[in-house]
């Protein structure tokens, strides 16, 4: 129900699942016995249309599931890979986990913090260029230290290929 | 072979065949390799068969647990009426482990393979590949390889044209360690939190949607078309060591050693070549300290316990550890230990699904004494606390990681306990700001 107080956001939410978003899902519940099966492919979908989920895309997607809000909360928050805070135009996760650390991912890290401008950890630069998130093994100790910038693993990075590497983001 | 490096003559390549090979990676390239011909011959018999086969290879689970995989294929129902599933876990995230990440890469259709002959085996007309979200490339590989294996009428409708149906879904994680644990992947499947599950009900009798499961790690299932292929006595024969433990296993091999990467050998080959002849031993000037030989979640061991230890599960038991996952962490003498295993622990706490009183208190209060003690407030009584605190984190729990947390704690203080007096008693200027 809309209300006078309303925030913008919320009266001018544009559903995710519509048109063509919402056939993939539909051919998804094809595809598992239950829809809620469907509850991280359609997370995904929210966040790779939208770049993050908002509480407005957790009521729709509860909506879509058939399940309710609070639900897809729980199950949002449990997993680190959905952001529920709008986000830099490049996401760059960092493994500092006990292999990559003893390879130096830490100096990395640092690096990254401010060659990006942010500083600090998991806040976006002014420029709304990068988000930078410190996270746990990413599966590839062997090539310390691996970094995710959005969809693009990176393995062997150093202090001195940050800069290098973060020109390709705009 | 030692992927990124040219096979080491020590290696016993079967796996890792064709890692680097990117003309394996299509279905065509697949099967002139001699691709789905273990499948086919799977096909020409009974599903029991194949099972008995698997069994007599000696084949055990390669995601840490080291189950025998026949034995656990048999636990399916016969004839129960019910819908049956397979569940490849493709989460990979124990520290220290990256081999299901290039068997993945490499070779995708041997996966597929090793999938759609489980699943005949098992009576499964689903497979489910959960492969953890930040395996971007894996992920885009895979979808490709099982959209061509569509195409080429490998799976569907008919196995191969001929058999079962068999339908395979890649599943994308999103970010949770536990999900890696078989039935807190299986709550995330259903579009749940990734908690574990109280077993029993075991997977095979109510597994993923209630219904009989089966989870095998990627590598033990890239493992059966070979077994297939050619013969469990081959297989059975792959045994340096001792008669338990067969065939062959990627180990993961990272921290400081010179040519970190994968390397594939015979059961029961000693930890040392692995370590020093193939991975090129510690950066010059450097000595061995310790070893965390499968994955993060074993025991630490010293430089001692290494010596003569061989790469099976007997091997590494005897030497105080476990095989695990076969992700060997090396560290060299430069290696801060009581920093490491805090680290160790701050990733345990991080990943606590949080369910279990034990687990989710316990790896955050390690977690803060560590600190303390690295910020230089550490008390002398700190290390009966943490000893104390992982006692009661070991054996109480839903799943094992609150034992993992616990694991290189005990270790870490029982073999390096001067590094952590030192920070007691000041000795060590502090390597961490007082929290
Ligand atoms: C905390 C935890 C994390 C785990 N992570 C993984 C994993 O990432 N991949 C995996 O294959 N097995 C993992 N396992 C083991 C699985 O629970 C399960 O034993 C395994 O997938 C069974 O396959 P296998 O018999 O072929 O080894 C994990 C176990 C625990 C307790
Ligand atoms: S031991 Fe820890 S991770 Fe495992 S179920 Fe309990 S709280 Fe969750
Ligand atoms: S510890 Fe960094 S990728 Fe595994």
């Amino acid at each position: 129900m809309s209300t006078a107080g309303a925030s913008a956001s919320e009266t001018s939410y544009q559903p995710v699942f519509t048109g063509e978003t919402m056939a993939a899902l539909e051919t998804l519940f094809e595809r598992y016995p239950t829809k809620q099966a469907c509850m991280l492919p359609a997370l995904w979908m929210v966040q790779e249309a939208r770049g993050w989920i908002s509480e407005r895309a957790m009521a729709e997607v509860a909506e879509v599931i058939g399940v309710t809000p609070a639900y897809v909360k729980g199950v949002v928050t449990f997993y680190t890979m959905y952001h529920t805070h709008p986000v830099g135009r490049n996401v760059i996760q960092v493994c500092t986990t006990t292999p990559c650390s003893l390879c130096g991912a830490e100096a990395v890290l640092r690096t990254i913090l401010q060659e990006t401008g942010c500083e600090e950890l998991g806040r976006t630069s002014t420029d709304g260029r990068f988000t930078v998130q410190e996270v746990e093994c990413l599966g590839a100790c062997g090539f310390a230290t691996p970094i995710l910038v959005n969809d693009d693993f990176i393995e062997s990075v150093t202090p001195e290929r940050v800069a290098g590497l973060l020109e390709g983001y705009k | 072979m030692g992927y990124p490096y040219p096979p080491d003559e020590k290696e016993t390549v079967v796996l890792s065949q064709y890692f680097g090979d990117e003309g394996a990676r299509s279905y065509q390239g697949w099967v002139k390799r001699g691709g789905y011909q273990a499948l086919e011959a799977a096909l020409a018999m009974e599903p029991g068969a194949v099972t008995d086969v698997v069994k007599a290879s000696g084949l055990r689970g390669r995601g840490g647990a080291g189950f025998p995989t026949g034995l656990k294929w048999s636990f399916m129902p016969k004839d129960s009426g019910k819908d049956h599933y397979l569940v490849c876990n493709a989460d990979e995230s124990e520290p220290g482990t990256f081999k299901d990440r290039e068997i993945m890469r490499w070779t995708p259709h041997g996966l597929i393979e090793g999938c759609a002959i489980a699943a005949y085996a098992i009576g499964a007309e689903c497979c489910y590949v959960y492969i953890r979200g930040e395996f971007t490339e894996p992920l885009a590989i895979m979808a490709k390889a099982v959209a061509e294996a569509y195409a080429n009428g490998v799976l569907g409708e008919k196995l191969l044209g001929t058999g079962p149906r068999l339908e395979m879904i890649i599943h994308r994680g999103a970010g949770a360690y536990i999900c890696g644990e078989e039935t807190g992947l299986m709550n995330s499947l259903e579009g749940r939190r990734g908690n574990p599950r109280i077993k029993p009900p075991f997977p095979a009798q109510a597994g993923v949607f209630g219904l009989p499961t089966t989870v095998n790690n990627v590598e033990t299932l890239a493992a059966v078309p070979h077994i297939i292929n050619r013969g469990a006595d081959w297989y059975q024969g792959i045994c340096l060591g001792n008669e338990k433990s067969t065939g062959t296993k990627l180990y993961s091999v990272c921290g400081h050693v010179q040519k970190p990467g994968n390397y594939e050998l015979a059961m029961g080959t000693p930890l040392e070549e692995l370590i020093f002849d193939m991975a090129g031993g510690m950066p010059p000037g450097r000595t061995l300290k310790a070893v965390i030989p499968g994955g993060s979640s074993v025991p630490i061991m010293d430089a001692e316990d290494v010596k003569g230890c061989l790469l099976d599960y007997e091997g590494v038991v005897e030497r105080g550890s476990m095989l695990g996952s076969g992700g060997v962490i090396v560290m060299d003498d430069s290696t801060d230990m009581v920093y490491q295993i805090y680290r160790l622990t701050r990733f345990y706490a991080h990943e606590s699904c949080a369910q279990c009183t034990q687990c989710r208190e316990g790896t955050a209060w390690t977690v803060k004494i560590l600190e303390r003690i690295l910020g230089g407030h550490g008390k002398e009584s700190d290390l009966d606390l943490l000893l104390d605190l992982a006692d009661n984190m070991t054996g109480t729990t839903i799943c094992v990681l609150s034992d993992s947390c616990a694991a290189p704690v005990v270790s870490g203080i029982a073999k390096f306990r001067s590094e952590f007096d030192a920070y007691l008693s000041g000795a060590r200027p502090p390597a961490l700001a007082a929290h």
